[in-house]
């Protein structure tokens, strides 16, 4: 129990760096760690305590078995947010070059 | 052999095509991208037109779980919609990106994001519904800043912030689903919860879902990316993302997860018709302090988004063959006012409303256009958007709902009023005595055949092929989590 409450302590580290830092780069990363949290509790989902991973060999059986699926669904959505990620520091680059600066309420040209 | 996958590979592959031959070969990636457009276009209407009950694909075999896809009249329905205002968009992008330095990168991201828009509406589990979400996510984000202007920069940022945050909770949804039922296959999804009631655990992941969905979607709490990624974007990008991808990646998606696998129930009923009237009223009064047309524009989507989402929760047949065929009108109409303002800002210089006069003399084609787009969303009678709001409203008073249709019928006069305000002297003004430029035939004819569709879109209400299909939309919709659960193939629990 304790280990689905750190995944959601960490999730909420990550929402406070998205809405709270001011900074580009520190969004940023407060996206990876959120991104990290949601696939660690996916993963921790489908583990199963003494358990080990589902790779079986052609004449054996194995009791214990993880839960392959979240393993995948984890993995895939990593590539998804790695194109995230460097989608942002590319956007970020381009800003800093627009507007000098890294600081959020600095970049406003937009009026909302 | 299912030709379902067809929709997915042949867009995808010419993206990878159109990105090989990068520079070299500069006209393949224009020429491609209408061919892959339009016969998507076809592809679908054929698909749609001949549908008899639904298709099916498998792929993998024996346990191993494969990707699945399905196409029901739902998903016919928005495939035939989405790719017919794509292959016009298409179009008008070929005229558009000329004045981009690597039109190929455009034409590329345009084909993967039509790529992603296919594979959301036939995708038959949510993982995959969430991959292809994000394949258009990203690459919409990436179309936003296309122009490398510092807005672009500034509203592509915000809206992949925010976009990523939906992103997340829509995949932590995900996560606790699988976990909860074992399975993310819709079918199974919704014997799984026929089979178990609607529990603690499954209201959590409708919070979660209503909240990532919603911002897709953009519902008025969760709005404040639209305004800055409309109107920064390119002309038909923001044509696309307002006509196609708000539709496709927010409301089909709610409506599929919360009709057909949830299953509708007072609470998300009351939860729809609360954002719906809330985006209508504060959207529509946020349009009258607006000056850039494309602003304007944005607001009136998060307007109409939330006539949908009305419609959607009243949930009488009346009300939900509305919410359908507004989203339809809609999407003609505002891809049509969008691809209009890219052609005022190149013939005028400017999008200030405040700037621009008699458009209808010195520029016919997109000031006509625009006139069609916006009597037909602010719901003037010959045109498409009156007949949708109408079935809406009218849908409100057969549930018992007078209230919410009076909202309805004044956030309508509302639209009309901001719409006549911002662009009667737009379109009408002191002409200027400027000489204009003839709009080509890639700008004419797209805008001519939305303006068209935009006016006699309602026309599927009367008997027909496209009626029978539309028909068949709105009774995936009523018939529930019980007309998705007769297409199990069995789960483990």
């Amino acid at each position: 129990m304790l280990t689905y409450f750190l995944c959601l302590v960490l999730f909420c580290v990550g929402l406070y760096a998205v809405l709270r830092k001011r900074n580009i780069i520190k969004i940023i990363i407060g996206i990876g760690i959120i991104e990290y949290a949601v696939n660690l509790f996916f993963v921790l989902g489908g583990y199963r305590i003494g358990s080990r991973s589902p790779i079986e060999a052609v004449d054996q059986v194995i009791l214990n078995k993880v839960d392959p699926m979240p393993q995948a669904f984890a993995s895939v959505s990593i590539v998804v947010g790695l194109a995230l990620t460097v989608l942002l520091v590319t956007v970020g680059i381009r800003i800093y070059e627009k507007y000098g600066t890294f600081d959020i309420t600095r970049i406003n040209k937009l009026k909302g | 052999m299912s030709v379902l996958p067809g929709l997915i590979l042949v867009p995808l592959v010419a993206a990878f095509v159109i990105a090989l031959a990068g520079e070299n070969l500069r006209r393949l990636g224009a020429g491609l991208i209408v061919a892959v457009s339009g016969f998507l276009a076809v592809f679908s209407l054929r698909l749609g037109l001949g549908l008899q009950g639904t298709i099916q694909y498998t792929s993998g075999h024996g346990k191993l779980p494969g990707l699945m896809l399905m196409v029901d009249g739902l998903s016919a329905f928005m495939l035939c919609v989405m790719n017919l205002v794509a292959f016009f968009v298409a179009i008008y992008s070929v005229a558009y990106a000329r004045k981009y330095v690597g039109q190929w990168k455009f034409f590329c991201l345009f084909s993967l994001f039509l790529t992603g828009i296919n594979g959301v509406l036939i995708a038959g589990d949510l993982f995959n519904l969430y991959l292809f979400l994000e394949v258009v996510a990203v690459t919409s984000y990436f179309l936003v800043a296309f122009g490398t202007d510092a807005e672009g920069l500034e509203a592509s940022f915000k809206y992949a912030v925010m976009g990523a945050v939906a992103s997340a909770f829509i995949l932590l949804g995900l996560a606790l689903f699988y976990l909860y039922a074992g399975t993310l296959n819709l079918p199974d999804m919704a014997s799984v919860i026929m089979l178990r009631g609607v529990s603690k655990p499954i209201l959590f992941i409708i919070v979660l879902f209503i909240m990532g969905f919603g911002l897709k979607a953009s519902f008025v709490p969760f709005h404040a990316w639209l305004p800055y990624a409309h109107s920064a974007a390119p002309a038909p990008v923001s044509a696309m993302l307002s006509g196609v991808s708000i539709k496709v990646l927010g409301l089909y998606a709610i409506s599929r997860l919360f009709f057909n696998v949830i299953g509708i129930n007072p609470q998300i009923a009351w939860t729809f018709i609360t954002i719906g009237t809330i985006s209508m009223v504060a959207a529509s009064t946020l349009a009258f302090a607006q000056t850039d047309l494309k602003r304007l524009y944005a607001y009136s989507s998060i307007g109409q988004v939330g006539y949908i989402a009305l419609g959607l929760g009243i949930g009488t047949p009346m009300a939900i063959s509305g919410a359908l065929l507004h989203l339809m009108n809609h999407s003609f109409s505002k891809s049509l006012l969008f691809l209009a303002s890219g052609r005022i800002e190149e013939a005028m210089g400017t999008r200030d409303i405040r700037k621009i006069e008699g458009l209808t003399a010195t520029e016919p084609v997109a000031g006509y256009g625009t006139l069609v787009g916006a009597l037909s969303i602010s719901g003037m009678p010959p045109f498409g958007g009156f007949w949708s709001k109408f079935m809406i409203i009218f849908g409100c008073v057969q549930g018992g709902h007078p209230v919410f249709a009076m909202i309805a019928a004044f956030t309508a006069i509302l639209t009309l009023a901001y719409y006549f305000r911002a662009l009667s002297p737009v379109l009408f003004g002191v002409e200027r005595a400027k000489p204009a430029k003839r709009a080509g035939a890639l700008i004419a004819v797209p805008l001519s055949a939305l303006a068209i569709l935009a006016l006699i879109g309602s026309c599927i209400l009367f008997p027909g092929p496209f009626n029978r299909l539309f028909n068949e939309a709105s009774r995936t919709l009523l018939s529930g989590p019980q007309y998705l659960s007769q297409f199990s193939v069995g789960f483990k629990s």
